[in-house]
């Protein structure tokens, strides 16, 4: 496809960018032909979106420049870049959400002073873009209103609209489920057909390889490799991701389930504005087993979590946990929980998890601070918190093993294992676990899902909550999917497969298709 | 009753302009996404540069170039801490509140040295009444004569054109390329950002903007209203504009009426004073006089609609590393 005698759509040359002590790009070069999708992988921190940053103008780079077009660019800012012909569609959309699609197609490309003359053009422009790449939208419509997969759409139209040739994705498919990220990458697909250069920045192996001409690999601020897609494998990918050899899969024996240690009957809870967020949701958790909850982000599971966990208490319904019966009437707050030896690793770890400016000492004993062990009579005993706190850090691999750190200056993955750590060895006897790997990188996660397997070994009981379909897959022996706060459906991981799941995440029609899948609630 | 009510509708409009130049000025500004608790330092400034400025050259114009350049100053000063350094705004607008209380005084005493006040102003140093063409010849003709030569007629020019701002500036802000951004700026930053526009530079001139406005609020108290400086003239103006924006939603037309409901209260309260009501006897003043801020706090507690403000307010503009 590429002619070798056309220049390069967008070419880079030697970029090295350095915040204070962290090189986060070094000498990067990268030669993107016209027209192909070029797929840009990295572990998180391997200094993508820096470098994307860098190309939409958000940053300047120390050393090096851009090419585009085999003309070289000075891009100082957003508007140099748009100028240069790159859109940008960002990871969290950058859109006025009580905009109609159309201001916010038009924001920062008005064509004049009143809004009046541009308003006419832009929807002429904007319905020919639409049935050129088939992006079908209502253009009056109201940008919160929309679905995810939709507000991404204004995003590219955006892009288009300002006349971009060359469009940038970071990490698009994350809020979107499998079967919205599937219409993505036909459009994706509508644009280079059209002659549009795509980036994708993505962590996502499975799109990589089903989407992208050529692949780049980044590793701690270096561009590591370029491979053309169809002459390299996942395999390969993650190892030059990683620099070592990574297993994408969990060991583990069959599970073990015995007696119910947590049930929950007809748990239902509205939020402030009266919307019922968690819609009669049961299920029963068992000893020995992992219990994973799959589903879109945003789809109850977190109201989920936080009532299981005593943060919010249940409107109605009911949990039987530990010989109590916990209800609206007589609820049990994240402290009697705790108590009754239930432990929860919160899926935001910065909002919830840890106080991010406390030294990694204190952080490890929130939630159990009024324990003897780490009580004298009238101060907190220093030596006891700091003494566990270098135990557990060696026992879990906690780098740097500094327990006097902030625990903000941690990495995520090494804030994650402060965190499961400090639940994991409270010896709990259910753990509820909200993205244990969320922001983890690839060395870190291996680590973290061992840790849920042994712990489920000992005859523990474990409810995981991921909204990464590879996550759910491999740790959980049984399946619950849940939309739009209620339980959808429930499977046997081993009936599981990624086009099922997506299907039921979706909430399409998945019994018609996979009738004989779904099965009782009672298990 | 119809000519009482003439009468009180006449007292609000006098009493409404100075809250609606400093709503409208307000509304500029946190549509941006700056708070402003400072309106009622820029008042209270403008009001003293303006007194100062008209007594000194005997010019009511001159004396409100000088109120719009205090009242653009300080908010430039607001613009320095919030926008340029990320300051928080609440701060900032109290520390200009306070500042403006003290030095107004303070100057006042050293330059003309009446106790904290400017010298009285007369004739040209004050904005005058404006009699409308054929208000005396119509002024028997009946509800038309009334409506038109006591009500519409004779009010000075900066109460006409408080009136004007309301459609001027609903037209810049929804109809203007300027206005667009100005609702982005206080929505989402970051878009507006990675469209290629200077947050700060819209920021800045959506102060500028609030600056003028109140300047013209500041030179209406004393140099139009009222006839010199007093001190404290401002007396809460600024906070009462600031919960008639709040009650008006941020939306130029419904901050007109919350200004003209709050003028109305008040001029209720001072026809009220000392009367008797059949039955339940005299009604305190300041039982009415509080109404503006009871009626805000019921509505910000969600009994009255909602009032939803810009998402960004307040918060100062990071580019994040993403």
């Amino acid at each position: 496809m590429t002619n070798k005698t056309m220049p390069y759509a967008i070419e880079l040359r030697d970029i090295s960018k350095r915040f204070g002590a962290v090189q986060a790009n070094k000498d990067i070069c990268l030669q993107v032909p016209a027209g192909t999708i070029h797929g840009i992988i990295g572990e998180n921190g391997a200094g993508k979106s820096t470098l994307m940053s860098i190309i939409y103008g958000f940053y300047e780079a120390d050393t090096g420049y851009i090419e585009v077009d085999g003309k070289r660019v000075d891009i100082r800012s957003s508007q140099d870049a748009i100028n240069a012909g790159i859109g940008m569609v960002h990871q969290h959309f950058m859109l006025v959400e009580n905009f109609s699609v159309l201001e916010n197609v038009m924001l920062g490309a008005e064509g004049g002073a009143l809004l009046k003359g541009g308003v006419a053009a832009a929807r002429v422009e904007l319905q020919r873009l639409a049935k050129e790449y088939s992006l079908d939208i209502d253009v009056d419509a109201i940008v919160e209103e929309l679905p995810v997969g939709l507000q991404q759409r204004v995003e590219i139209l955006k892009a288009l609209y300002r006349g971009a040739r060359i469009l940038i994705l970071d990490e698009p498919t994350g809020v979107l489920t499998p079967q919205e990220a599937d219409h993505l990458f036909r459009i994706l697909k509508a644009l280079k057909d059209q002659g549009v250069t795509v980036l994708l920045i993505t962590h996502k192996l499975r799109e990589i390889m089903a989407s992208t001409d050529n692949v780049s690999v980044m590793r701690q601020g270096e561009m590591v490799s370029h491979r053309e897609t169809i002459h390299t494998s996942k395999e390969e990918l993650a190892e030059l991701m990683v620099g070592k050899k990574v297993r994408l899969t969990v060991d583990k024996e069959d599970a073990q389930p015995s007696e119910v240690l947590l049930s929950a009957q007809n748990l239902s809870q509205f939020d402030s504005q009266g919307v019922k967020r968690l819609k009669n949701v049961s299920l029963a958790l068992r000893a020995g087993e992992i219990l994973g909850i799959a589903g879109v982000s945003g789809n109850g599971q977190s109201e989920l979590l936080s009532v299981l966990s005593g943060i919010t208490p249940m409107d109605e319904g009911e949990i039987h946990f530990a010989g109590q019966v916990i209800n609206a009437k007589a609820p049990k707050n994240a402290a009697q929980m705790r108590d009754l030896k239930m432990a929860h690793v919160p899926e935001d770890r910065h909002k919830m998890g840890l106080v991010t400016g406390f030294e990694a000492y204190e952080a490890a004993i929130l939630g159990y601070h009024n324990s003897p062990v780490y009580n004298g009579k009238v101060l907190m005993n220093r030596k006891a918190m700091l003494d566990e706190c270098n135990a557990r850090m060696a026992a879990w691999d906690v780098r740097p093993p500094n327990p006097y750190l902030k625990t903000a200056n941690f990495s995520g993955g090494n804030q994650q294992k402060i965190v499961i750590a400090r639940e994991v060895e409270q010896n709990p006897d259910v753990l509820l676990i909200g993205q244990p790997t969320r922001g983890v990188d690839i060395g870190a996660i291996e680590n973290i899902h061992e840790q849920i397997v042994k712990l489920r070994d000992a005859g523990k009981a474990i409810l995981l909550v991921s909204v990464e379909l590879d996550e759910i897959m491999a740790l959980s022996d049984r399946i619950i999917v849940m939309f739009d706060g209620a339980v959808v459906g429930e499977l046997d991981a081993k009936d599981a497969d990624e086009r099922t799941l997506g299907l039921m995440m979706a909430n399409a029609h998945y019994k018609e298709q996979e009738g004989e899948q779904q099965e009782g609630v009672s298990a | 009753m119809f000519e009482t009510l003439i009468l009180m509708l006449d007292a609000t409009m006098r009493v409404s302009t100075p809250l609606i130049f400093a709503a409208l000025a307000g509304l500029y500004s946190e549509r941006a996404g700056i708070v402003d608790i400072g309106l009622e330092g820029k008042i209270l400034g403008s009001a003293f540069a303006a007194a100062a400025g008209a007594a000194v050259f005997g010019s009511a114009w001159i004396g409100l170039c000088f109120g719009i350049l205090a009242s653009v100053s300080l908010a430039m000063i607001h613009g320095f801490a919030c926008i340029t350094h990320r300051g928080d705004h609440i701060v900032s607008g109290v520390a200009i509140n306070t500042i403006v209380a003290g030095l107004t005084v303070t100057l006042s005493m050293h330059w003309f040295g009446m106790g904290g006040q400017t010298p009285a102003l007369s004739g040209d140093a004050r904005f005058l009444d404006i009699t409308f063409p054929f208000a005396d010849a119509l002024q028997d003709v009946p509800v038309i004569g009334a409506i038109y030569s006591n009500l519409l007629s004779g009010h000075n020019i900066l109460v006409y054109l408080a009136f004007a701002m309301v459609p001027v500036t609903y037209w810049v802000v929804y109809k203007t390329r300027f206005g667009l951004r100005l609702r982005a700026v206080g929505e989402n930053p970051h878009a507006v950002d990675t469209a290629g526009i200077s947050v700060s530079f819209i920021r800045y001139r959506a102060l500028i903007i609030c600056g003028i406005l109140c300047g013209l609020a500041g030179a209406y108290l004393s140099t139009a209203h009222n006839a010199g400086f007093l001190k404290d003239m401002s007396a809460g103006k600024g906070y009462m504009a600031l919960a008639a924006l709040i009650f008006g939603k941020w939306r130029p037309v419904p901050v007109l009426l919350a200004c003209l409901l709050f003028g109305f209260l008040d001029a209720v309260a001072v026809r009220m004073q000392g009367v008797e009501i059949p039955g339940i006897g005299q009604v305190p003043v300041q039982a009415i006089e509080v109404l503006p801020y009871v009626l805000t706090v019921l509505l910000l507690a969600g009994f009255i609609g909602k009032a939803i403000g810009p998402k960004a307010i307040g918060r100062p503009y990071v580019k994040e590393r993403a």
